[in-house]
């Protein structure tokens, strides 16, 4: 801490709501949004991929729409309702696509999938019985190097039956 | 909890919950971080190595160079070849020549952009041909060639009255895990440390890194941290050996965290290749000789290039009754990034020539390629290239029969000729409406071996435990064994519920406080770890039982269902919470596979393999030869695994091995330019999305290998190896154009 405080960067205050509950940070300026979600406030959830925007495994909700975390600074999205993947179930309640991705396998190495889940819900949530292709091209910034998406397709498909029903 | 049932993944709802604790998700107090000084050059002598400026940058705590390593500075799975830190020469783009630790991680990549290396710039060998060339520069002390392979069997003057031949060039893959390399070293008072990573080969590890280290194996100990994806990249060390000497050296933990641009330098990568081959068939469509010759660039360092080799070598013919054949497989050093185990290891490359050839043999003789692949189809009895009688079923026939008599998709015109323009090779972009489009449908088989080979030992530990917990029987398993994703932990669980019969089990965390469980690689692990754990399992059981007769004097026949002892008719003898008591009943045992064997160095005739695995793909591809664009509409699949143990994981397995395929057939390539890649990063290197994942048909074949446990084959690699080579052949099919090098580029198509 000593050190960093000695190359002397310009830290800024911010408060972040983060998954309903606001939290103030005391962060450098230039750290990225996921950076400071990992680093500062202990919410490894959300991955890291390529941290240029190219892969989506830093995928949050910002607003309830998805956005590269790795692509947005904190003083960008103070006082918006940010959720991230430790935001999307209840208590002990998994969400319907938590739920559909562990029934069906959707998560091998599970690297992508707090990503994906935050993409897919912000799909349901304005489009709740989204056909093959809406949810092909909701995903389409999301890399997975397991499943060959196969059985992603299914656990949205699977999670948006359930809700709607 | 049984084997055969699709069982939830127990790490399903911590990863979907975000929980799960992947390598780069971990953290010490007081921890620093870590970064590597990498090469700038492909090739080039190290004169100077000035440390002063990058060490007075603040809030560095530890800068190291090869003078540094404490122990061996040289390691490899197979040749110890390559330093930890580069001491005279560089030899690739990217290789580690100094690290840094730092309070923070950009303090530490400060450092090491500052940190000055005075290099003398050598004309790198960037082509493997040039490498074997006898004027080219020596790499390596024994030359550029890493390792030779001869194959020759049979009658090696054979002639044919059909012969086609044919030239293939396959491009480097990266195995593009999700999660970047990344580790926690943490150093003990005693000199020890204790190294938190995500790797694919706990002991090998372990081993490497005590040699580096100068420091008996029980002084570096490892434990398993999540894994973000591996498919071969994570069998060699990448910073395992850098984190723990900056642990050491700072007495302090180090975390190191690739980016993704370091991520291309910082694993091996598929062997890129150039294939020659001749076919020679009978105007009946029999093969009577294959000749080919298979160059594999290894590049900088030997990796696992030497297995590699041998694996492209002896299943280069494809899986077919093949009287005669003469195969040289050769892997050269070059300049080249490394090369080393990717998911199919050796026959995705050969894969594409065979099944190219079949097509063409196909075409000379007016045959349908199916009917020229099942004519030649190897069967259970058979003598492959290498003199080995395979044994257990050989469904090369039946899974291409299955492939061929799938639906096949609709065209894409809908009613009255409309073309939905969104489904067209270029998709949304609505470059065509349909004028160029041509659909093609292809074919192609593959096989590979499964476990290590050539005398390689394979085998598994598993150490298993029961006990009483809360007044119910639970199991815990523990094996060394790396969960990648492919869904192991479950296989454990599955295996040991079966046996014991009980309900609740633990699969422990992979460490080093277990015996080896060997790697999870060549799609051994449900064959070897599995194996290891049901025999465990049976030990544990085989206690239970003599406790329980001894103790109440029941009959024979015991077994144990559903958390109780029963008779063989199923009546309760007694509960197994109750007949355990206190006690802990723990075995552990090895599992062990045949035994193989080296290839003759001259004919490559050996045992040399344990199982053999077959997958086979149609592919259909719609094809624009105007604007060079392609999509893939459909693959379709069977595979036999010998026994599913769980169902849901093995689709699982062979739709993600089949989109890795694709990525092959279709768009993935490192590219390079005088050894330098170009294009280290998700923007340039192209990964399948879900726009260019089609539907997969599959049909899972369950024929039961006597051999094995419970009958299971390997399942992981074999989906990799023909997908891409079936849709090759459907672009062929399409086009009427060659398509004799992967991943097919739009001016393939086009010029």
């Amino acid at each position: 801490m000593k050190n960093e405080l000695q190359r002397d960067v310009e830290r800024v205050s911010l408060t972040l709501n983060v998954n309903g509950e606001r939290s103030q940070v005391l962060v450098p300026v230039h750290k990225t949004l996921l950076e400071v979600l990992r680093e500062d406030m202990g919410l490894t959830g959300t991955k890291h991929g390529c941290e240029l925007g190219e892969c989506g495994t830093c995928t949050v909700l910002i607003d309830g729409r998805p956005e590269l975390s790795c692509l947005v600074l904190p003083v960008q999205v103070e006082a918006r309702a940010i959720t991230t993947v430790e935001g999307l179930a209840v208590g002990s309640e998994l969400h319907p696509l938590q739920q559909a991705f562990a029934e069906l396998g959707a998560a091998q190495c599970g690297y992508c999938t707090p990503g994906i889940l935050l993409a897919s819900r912000a799909l349901l949530d304005v489009n709740p019985k989204p056909t093959r292709d809406e949810i092909r091209e909701a995903l389409a910034g999301n890399l997975c190097r397991c499943t060959g998406y196969v059985k992603i397709l299914q656990a949205v498909e699977l999670a948006s039956t359930r809700m709607s029903s | 909890m049984r084997v055969g049932e699709s069982v939830r993944r127990p790490d399903g709802a911590a990863k979907v919950r975000g929980r799960f604790e992947y390598s780069s998700d971990l953290h010490a107090p007081d921890m620093l971080w870590g970064a590597t000084v990498r090469s700038p050059h492909p090739y080039a002598r190290i004169k100077a190595i000035d440390i002063s400026a990058a060490r007075a940058m603040p809030g560095v705590h530890v800068v190291l160079t090869h003078k540094d390593v404490t122990g061996r500075n040289l390691y490899g799975l197979e040749i110890k070849d390559q330093p930890v830190l580069a001491h005279d020469f560089v030899r690739y783009w990217g290789e580690a020549v100094a690290l840094v630790a730092a309070d923070h991680p950009e303090q530490a990549r400060r450092a090491a952009q500052a940190l000055k290396v005075d290099y003398e710039v050598l004309k790198p060998i960037t082509d493997a041909e040039a490498a074997l060339a006898p004027d080219a520069a020596k790499l390596h002390p024994n030359g550029n060639i890493t390792r030779q392979v001869k194959i020759r069997h049979g009658d090696q003057s054979a002639r044919a009255d059909i012969v086609v031949t044919g030239e293939y060039e396959i491009g480097m893959q990266d195995q593009a895990p999700l999660g970047p390399e990344s580790g926690l070293a943490v150093p003990e008072q005693d000199g020890s440390v204790e190294l938190h990573i995500a790797t694919q080969w706990l002991h090998v590890d372990q081993e490497q890194l005590a040699a580096v280290l100068g420091l008996p194996p029980e002084k570096v100990r490892l434990t398993m941290a999540g894994i973000g994806g591996a498919f071969g990249a994570r069998e060699d060390l990448s910073m395992q050996a850098h984190a723990c000497l900056l642990a050491l050296e700072a007495g302090r933990p180090v975390k190191m965290s690739y980016s993704r641009t370091e991520s291309f330098v910082g694993h091996v990568h598929r062997h890129p290749g150039r294939l020659w081959y001749e076919h020679g068939a009978d105007r009946d469509g029999r093969l009577v000789y294959v000749k080919a010759r298979i160059l594999l660039d290894g590049g900088a360092y030997a990796s696992s290039s030497t297995a590699v080799i041998a694996n492209a070598s002896c299943f280069s013919c494809g899986p077919y009754r093949v009287p005669s054949a003469t195969i040289d497989g050769i892997v050269a050093y070059t300049n080249n990034p490394p090369c080393g185990a990717m998911r199919g290891f050796g026959s995705v490359q050969n894969c594409y020539a065979h099944e190219a050839q079949m097509d063409k043999l196909a075409a000379e003789l007016k045959m349908d390629p199916v009917e020229l692949r099942m004519r030649n189809a190897l069967q259970t009895g058979d003598k492959l290239i290498t003199g080995q009688t395979i044994d257990g079923p050989v469904p090369v026939a039946e899974l291409l029969k299955s492939i061929a008599a799938m639906p096949l998709p609709a065209s894409g015109e809908g009613k009255g000729g409309d073309v939905d323009l969104t489904k067209l090779p270029g998709g949304v972009s609505n470059t065509t409406h349909g004028e160029g489009v041509k659909r093609g449908v292809g074919y192609a088989i593959g096989f590979k071996n499964i476990g290590y080979s050539e005398g390689f030992k394979d085998y598994s530990t598993a150490k298993v435990r029961l006990f009483t917990k809360d007044g119910k029987a639970r199991v815990e398993v523990h094996t060394a064994a790396a969960e990648v994703g492919q869904g192991l932990v479950t296989v454990q669980a599955q295996i040991a519920g079966t046996e014991l019969g009980v309900n609740d089990v633990v699969v422990l965390d992979a460490d080093t406080n277990v015996g080896s469980a060997g790697s999870s690689s060549a799609s051994r692990q449900t064959y070897i770890t599995g194996g290891a754990v049901k025999t465990a399992s049976e030990a544990v059981r085989d206690r239970v039982i003599a406790m329980a007769r001894a103790e109440l004097r029941a009959p024979s026949g015991l077994h144990i269902e559903n958390d109780n002892v029963v008779t063989g008719t199923g009546k309760l003898v007694v509960p197994l919470a109750t007949l355990l008591g206190d006690e802990v009943i723990e075995e552990t045992r090895e599992f062990h596979p045949r035994q193989t064997f080296p290839l003759d160095a001259e004919t490559g005739q050996a045992d040399a393999h344990m199982q053999y695995a077959f997958a086979a793909h149609r592919a259909v591809v719609d094809v624009d030869a105007e604007l060079g664009l392609l999509k893939v509409v459909e693959l379709a699949t069977a595979q036999d695994v010998g026994k599913a143990i769980n169902p849901q994981a093995v689709e699982g397995q062979i739709e993600g091995g089949s989109a890795q395929g694709l990525g092959l057939a279709v768009m993935e390539e490192i590219q390079l330019k005088d050894g330098v890649i170009r294009n280290a990063s998700f923007t340039d290197y192209l990964l399948p999305t879900i726009l260019d994942m089609p539907p997969v048909r599959m049909d899972v074949l369950e024929l039961g290998d006597p051999n094995s446990p419970y009958g299971l084959k390997g399942v992981g690699e074999p989906p990799t190896i023909s997908s891409g080579p079936a849709i090759a052949a459907a672009v062929r099919a399409a086009t009427g154009r060659p398509i004799t090098r992967v991943p097919i580029r739009p001016h393939d198509l086009t010029l």
